[in-house]
């Protein structure tokens, strides 16, 4: 940890801010009757939700509830059976580019560390000077050369993050990106994450880990059979949750 | 049966002298034998690079798009693996033969003609072979891609570079597979000494004739690169390994 702990501020005073064109703004997000099937099965169903321009918002529930599928609509991976999805006033499949999803399992290409930021960098028409910049930022610098799909866990989602970060992005979709993680690399993953909101990136962060949740949300999305049960700010959610599988959940009770 | 056995013991006798032979002209160099293996080379090696050329974009091609007929594309791809040499020899030659629609470009029995016979020969398994390791890392990178919003150019060139390692070895078992060919190099080279006498059609040639040492050392050499190649794609799979590149 000690790599991360004098790392430099990625969009911050080290690391000389990109210079962006005017562009349509992604938020606030907007949905509207939001429903998905696949095979005949609804697994998200009439969702409704405004998110506002800044912060982090944690998307909680019981596995199978639809939270990854949700996730890849708003990124416009996927497209919803019905209702509508806004970024501003763009729709998803006009946004993916701004913004930056991290997989619960990153996917790492089959080359050096570097080399994965390179790709990223050349790919998206950024400077890859920044790649150093980059890899300091997530603690990695001194893995530059190794091959990627050598890294631990942890590492490999803090090159899966620098990635992320890679693309300049207005928005940062994370799906589960701490689990099976250890605490140490559970706490660099959240302090990228901390940063990257700070520094005025949208943060949606999908995740079962209730502390996390804690650490990390000033609001909660809670799913529960594929339906938005709860919407909150963070404080008045832990402290009080209105239905009563969202308390369940949250006391660490079975919820079917 | 006396005579018989003395018979078998003459011939294992002269199958000994043969080896020994054979190897006299492998460890000397003999100009022949070094002319022929050089041509065998040149051929194989030219006609496996316009493979991979071909192929390996077409085997990426197929791989990341989805279109209508894709699935008979792939049918016949499977299907041309399998081609006969012999009817691949019989089809170019009907093409380069003086009254064929190529015929004007005094192609027959030409390496020329050799390398583009091999190609037609290997191209479907370059093709066929790339396409599968191709579209299993693209399985696996495709939702990654997509979130980073990649043209299919910058897809397809990402994913043949990080295959790259087996995609080797489809090339190494093309290579494999035209250097031993004999029967469409036979057809349209003509097996012609000093012009289009590679190593399989000189051991037809020779094996017939009863010379049996340059058959042997020319069939030394070939297994030796049977082994090479096959030693060459497990070390191209350790090395990936290793390097966790695979």
């Amino acid at each position: 940890m000690s790599d991360l702990a004098d790392r430099t501020v990625l969009r911050g005073r080290d690391i000389p801010a990109v210079a962006r064109p005017a562009r349509a703004p992604v938020l606030p997000l907007t949905l509207r009757g939001v429903t998905l099937q696949l095979a005949g099965q609804t697994i998200l169903d009439g969702l409704d939700l405004d998110l506002g321009t800044r912060g982090c918002t944690v998307i909680m529930g019981p596995n199978g509830t639809g939270k990854s599928l949700l996730l890849k609509l708003l990124h416009g991976l996927i497209l919803p059976t019905s209702g509508q999805i806004r970024w501003g006033a763009l729709s998803p499949a006009e946004v993916t580019a701004r913004q930056s999803l991290v997989f619960q399992k990153p996917m790492l290409l089959r080359r050096s560390v570097a080399a994965n930021l390179d790709f990223v960098l050349q790919a998206r028409g950024k400077d890859r000077g920044r790649r150093d910049a980059l890899l300091d930022h997530v603690g990695l610098r001194h893995k530059s050369d190794q091959p990627a799909r050598q890294l631990s866990g942890g590492e490999a989602q803090r090159l899966a993050m620098a990635r992320a970060l890679a693309t300049d992005p207005d928005v940062l979709l994370m799906d589960e990106p701490t689990a099976s993680l250890d605490p140490a690399s559970t706490l660099a993953i959240e302090t990228i994450m901390a940063e990257a909101r700070d520094s005025g990136i949208r943060v949606i962060l999908v995740t079962h880990d209730v502390g996390q949740a804690r650490r990390m949300a000033d609001d909660v999305v809670f799913l529960h059979r594929g339906r938005i049960t709860e919407h909150r700010e963070a404080p008045g959610f832990f402290a009080r949750p209105d239905t009563e599988a969202a308390r369940d959940f949250l006391q660490g009770n079975l919820v079917l | 049966m006396v005579s018989t056995i003395s018979r078998q013991v003459e011939n294992l006798q002269g199958i000994g002298e043969a080896f020994g032979l054979a190897w006299q002209l492998v460890l000397t160099g003999d100009a022949a034998l070094v002319e022929i293996v050089a041509l065998s080379l040149q051929v194989s090696l030219t006609a496996t690079a316009l493979a991979c050329l071909i192929g390996l974009p077409l085997g990426a091609i197929v791989a990341t798009l989805r279109f209508r007929g894709r699935e008979a594309v792939l049918i016949l791809m499977n299907a041309l693996m399998g081609l006969p040499p012999v009817v691949i020899g019989l089809l170019v030659y009907l093409y380069l033969s003086r009254s064929g629609p190529l015929g004007f470009l005094g192609l027959l029995y030409t390496p020329a003609a050799m390398i583009l016979a091999q190609t037609i020969l290997i191209t479907p398994i370059v093709a066929a072979l790339s396409r599968q390791v191709i579209e299993d890392l693209h399985v696996e990178y495709d939702e990654q891609f997509r979130s980073l919003c990649l043209s299919r150019g910058q897809t397809m060139r990402a994913l043949i570079w990080d295959a790259r390692y087996s995609l080797l070895t489809v090339g190494l078992a093309g290579f494999g597979r035209a250097v031993a060919e004999v029967g469409a190099v036979m057809i349209v080279g003509g097996n012609i000494d000093h012009l289009t006498r590679v190593m399989t059609t000189a051991i037809a040639l020779e094996t017939s004739k009863g010379d049996l040492p340059l058959a042997l050392a020319l069939g030394i050499i070939l297994l030796v690169l049977a082994l090479g190649v096959n030693a060459a794609v497990q070390s191209v799979r350790l090395t990936a390994t290793r390097q966790a590149y695979v």
